[in-house]
């Protein structure tokens, strides 16, 4: 899992596995909170590009992310959604919070 | 497309019981997506099955059985084209189903749980009912119709 991290500048790239489920997302909201405290990171980017399926808890873990990086000024992006990942992101209301780029 | 149609419009049923773990989610909903896979569903009915059933099991095994050891019970029927899902557990039960099934409601916000569980359910299928009773379980019941054999019927 953690070669899926990259930090750059003050960006946190989190590359998001093929599978995001509750099985999966206290290991990655985890390892991110980990970097974003170390490394002083203030932009968060999620990239989708591998992603085949998520459910709610995708959800928790960006919107968890956010609450962290928010107080300091910090955005968060989404880049690579497939179209299924994008409806997801939608329902939730995420756009509001995140930018989601093609 | 006799022979096709005759599987189609017949009832079909699966039943399965597995240990509420979290490593069983994926394998819950590749399993009921697999077995609606004859009816020829596209590829978002097969999505929005899948995420539904992950919501329900993740439901069941953070909720019901709060982490503990338990079973999990996923039974289908195919009635035609129309998909049946229930998903039972035997753990706490809901104390308010309505607030609960309320969007961003969740009584573990500790554990950045969305609250978006019933809410996307709710979005993915066509109908939702939830039947819990505090100390004995909580059993979900969903329906979806799938896409494409309606009008497959229809040709012949």
């Amino acid at each position: 899992m953690e070669e899926n991290f990259k930090v750059i500048e003050d960006f946190l790239m989190v590359k998001m596995p093929e599978e995001i489920d509750h099985h999966q997302s206290d290991c990655i909201s985890s390892i991110a909170d980990r970097y974003i405290i170390k490394e002083k990171i203030n932009n968060i980017v999620f990239d989708f590009e591998d992603t085949r399926f998520m459910d709610s808890s995708g959800i928790g873990i960006i919107m968890g992310r956010y609450k962290k990086i928010a107080c300091f000024g910090g955005r968060i992006f989404g880049i690579h959604a497939d179209k299924q990942i994008k409806r997801i992101l939608l329902l939730s209301g995420l756009q509001k919070v995140m930018d989601i780029m093609e | 497309m006799d022979t096709l149609s005759s599987v189609e419009t017949k009832n079909n049923e699966m039943c399965m019981e597995f240990d509420a773990q979290s490593v069983n989610e994926g394998f819950a909903r590749v399993a009921v997506a697999a077995f609606m896979s004859y009816v020829n569903p596209t590829m978002e009915e097969i999505a929005d099955v899948k995420t539904a059933v992950s919501e329900a099991v993740t439901n069941a095994i953070i909720h019901g059985y709060e982490n503990q050891p338990g079973k999990i019970w996923v039974h289908c029927l195919m009635e035609g084209d129309l998909l049946h899902v229930d998903i039972e557990d035997k753990g706490v039960g809901i104390a308010n189903i309505a607030q609960a099934m309320e969007p961003l409601f969740t009584t573990k916000p500790e554990m950045e749980r969305s609250g978006m569980g019933f809410s996307f359910m709710e979005a993915f299928m066509d109908e939702l009912e939830v039947e819990s009773t505090l100390g004995e379980g909580t059993r979900i019941h969903m329906k979806k119709k799938l896409g494409t054999s309606a009008w497959f019927q229809n040709e012949d």
